[in-house]
């Protein structure tokens, strides 16, 4: 994307499950003084009880790039609605997308990916959950599409945390953290949240693909995961990190880290990676990564939706910093063994 | 349009940047119209600029917000809003409110038939009104992308996902369905009514022979097609979304089947819009960078109209009898063109 990020218009995808509270946010975001303006585009007109001229109904229809590849989904209303908005240019700060309730997050992240039109306005800026702290564990059983929510998030609300115990909540958080350790989470009563931790969060901002360390509790809380963090994590037994959560190996959605202190082989990298997003990329929802590759003094971050890549050099890696690169997948049923020889035979032998 | 020259001597580009009588409109305009010899410049959002010859600019108010699209049969323009209403506005400065959706939704797209007749579309639902008044709707499988009345007889053609609907409004038949996979975004009949061709969302072009529903698929664009335009006598089509104008040849039976499509006017910069002369075999191309080039088809030769520099360019067209040319960019830099 050759335009300068700061231009474009931020886009901020708001999903959960029905009920899980995605209106009572969306409200508050729009009542609250604050100073900017919002775009709006809903599902159900009438659910928000505030009159604004920039709430847009749409349609989330999808339909396949004809470009062989059946996970290639876009939403056509989104281009529509997103060109139309732009003819009123600077009568607003931002756009929020709120899916339905049993929507795949998938397609309106691939439309930021895939339209030309829509990159040149606007940026994708994070996709935020609001999930329901009293029902989403049931539902992680029962609504593949919950599951999926959580699998994408950038941020997760975990809504109505005052109308469950301790014990409950963290066994819901740890259900989270199975699927998704490294969104950010914060618990709400009612969705109060701080509007900074779900608006402008720049998560698909390339140049802020920074923190790729998972977040097991909330900030602060002086516990040290870099001890395990240092070698693979380990997903295949229940164990307690000795600060009260329990952690979870749930069957189907996972997330993979990779991580070397050796130089990749960028020949052998680029190659591998495409190969994999392109076999492999229905089960891979996002992915994301800082490299280092061999004789390159810049570090080049990478990330992606499904089979679709975007990378590009970041900067130079600093004097002192450790030229690490890390990897981090999210998916269903990830070949976690394909993965990590693949990766292993891209570091190069020095 | 009589001399056409171009010159010769190839190394330097005759212009025609001197003749061009500026226009200041000071907002962005996303298409320009003729209603006759008046110039109307279809601001992006609340108004039309409407300008004669002299460069006398009268503003209009037509919408509440944005306008999201236009057409016009040279008496009057026909447009969509964001504010749920569709309107029209004749040469002298009246604005008709035509219809206003009852949930307020969008008017994304709009066509006129020369007999009077007006369709437009909100969502999936395409409406026609004919000179009676009477309005017929018709609901596609999906969200409409572009409309385009047959040159003959009472016919619209409804794109939407995986096709085109061509609707007969009165006729009970059932519509007839041209399927291809994706999404169909503007629509047009050749002007002899045997071809019908969308711009698709994805950089292509699709066509269909009315006859046989044979297929024709345009491809090879870098960008997506946002502007098509017949050539005088529908022997070809002019489209937008390459870095140079293609033309695709429609003169034979078959259209551009198996033949190469002509590439004209190549610059540095992407082809945004393109206007046919209406009489002769000569186009207006705009570009990305703001340049305005005449080009004769024959042989390509280029006049140039407007330097580069500016925003895109997003409106040009010819007046009916193709003495005047208008063009405008997306920040409002407009200008006049007597040939």
């Amino acid at each position: 994307m050759p335009e300068p990020t700061s231009q474009k218009i931020p886009v901020t995808v708001l999903t959960g499950y029905l009920g899980a509270g995605k209106t009572t946010l969306l409200n508050r975001i729009l009542s609250e003084n604050h100073g900017k303006k919002y775009a709006v585009i809903v599902n159900e007109f009438g659910e928000i009880g505030i009159d604004n001229d920039l709430i847009i109904g749409a349609d989330e229809e999808v339909f396949e790039m004809n470009n062989g590849c059946v996970c290639c989904t876009v939403r056509g209303d989104l281009v529509r609605i997103l060109d139309g908005l732009m003819k009123r240019k600077g009568k607003f700060d931002a756009i929020i997308v709120e899916t339905t309730g049993l929507a795949d997050p998938a397609p309106v992240a691939q439309t930021f990916f895939v339209d030309e039109d829509v990159q040149k306005n606007a940026r994708l800026d994070a996709v935020v959950t609001v999930a329901d702290a009293k029902w989403l564990s049931d539902r992680l059983k029962d609504a593949p599409e919950a599951k999926n929510q959580i699998a994408f998030a950038d941020v997760i609300v975990l809504n109505k945390s005052d109308l469950v115990s301790k014990a409950e909540l963290a066994e819901v958080e740890a259900r989270i953290r199975a699927i998704n350790p490294y969104a950010k989470l914060h618990r709400t009563e009612r969705c109060k949240v701080a509007l900074s931790d779900v608006l402008e969060r720049g998560a698909f901002d390339l140049d802020r693909i920074l923190e790729l360390e998972p977040e097991f509790l909330e900030a602060g809380d002086g516990h040290d995961h870099h001890g395990h963090e240092h070698h693979e994590h380990d997903h295949h037994h229940d164990h307690d990190h000795g600060h009260g959560l329990k952690h979870y190996h749930d069957e189907e959605m996972q997330s993979l880290s990779l991580r070397s202190d050796k130089p990749l082989d960028p020949s052998k990298f680029m190659p591998w990676l495409q190969n994999l997003v392109a076999s492999e990329g229905q089960k891979i929802l996002r992915s994301k990564g800082i490299l280092a590759f061999s004789d390159d003094d810049d570090r080049y971050v990478f990330q992606g939706v499904h089979m679709m890549l975007e990378g590009d050099h970041q900067r130079a890696w600093k004097e002192g910093e450790p030229r690490e690169s890390r990897l981090v997948f999210i998916g269903r049923e990830l070949p976690e063994q394909t993965i990590r020889d693949g990766f292993e035979s891209c570091i190069t032998a020095r | 349009m009589k001399d056409f020259q171009a010159g010769e001597n190839t190394g330097s580009i005759v212009s025609v940047t001197d003749k061009v009588r500026q226009v200041n409109i000071g907002a962005p305009v996303t298409s320009v119209q003729f209603l006759g010899d008046n110039a109307a410049f279809v601001g992006a959002e609340e108004n039309v600029y409407l300008v004669n010859v002299q460069g006398d600019v009268s503003r209009v108010a037509v919408h509440s917000s944005g306008i999201l699209c236009a057409t016009t049969d040279g008496t009057r323009i026909v447009m969509g809003g964001d504010d749920g209403k569709l309107v029209s506005l004749d040469a002298s400065g009246e604005v008709k409110l035509l219809a206003t959706d009852a949930k307020r939704r969008w008017i994304d797209n709009v066509a006129l038939h020369p007999d009077g007749a007006v369709a437009w579309s909100a969502g999936k639902t395409a409406f026609i009104r004919g000179g009676t008044n009477e309005e017929k709707s018709f609901d596609a499988p999906s969200t409409v992308g572009g409309l385009a009345f047959a040159p003959k007889g009472l016919r619209l053609a409804v794109a939407h996902y995986n096709g085109v609907t061509l609707w007969f409004p009165n006729m009970t038949a059932k519509p007839e369905v041209l399927e291809w996979a994706g999404s169909h975004l503007a629509v047009t009949f050749s002007p002899d009514n045997k071809f019908l061709v969308t711009a698709m969302h994805e950089p292509a072009l699709h066509g269909w022979r009315l006859a046989d529903a044979r297929h024709m698929r345009m491809t090879g664009y870098p960008g997506r097609v946002r502007s098509l335009s017949w050539s005088a006598g529908g022997k070809a089509l002019a489209t937008s979304g390459a870095d140079t104008v293609i033309m695709w040849p429609f003169a034979g039976k078959d259209g551009p089947m198996g033949k190469e499509p002509a590439m004209l006017a190549p610059l540095q910069a992407r082809v945004s819009t393109v206007a046919c002369h209406p009489k002769q075999d000569i186009l207006a191309a705009g570009y990305g960078d703001g340049t305005v080039l005449l080009v004769r088809l024959a042989d390509g030769a280029e006049i140039l109209v407007h330097r580069n520099g500016s925003a895109p360019v997003t409106g040009l067209a010819w007046n009916a009898k193709g003495t005047l040319l208008a063009f405008a960019t997306d920040d409002g830099e407009a200008g006049l063109l007597e040939v």
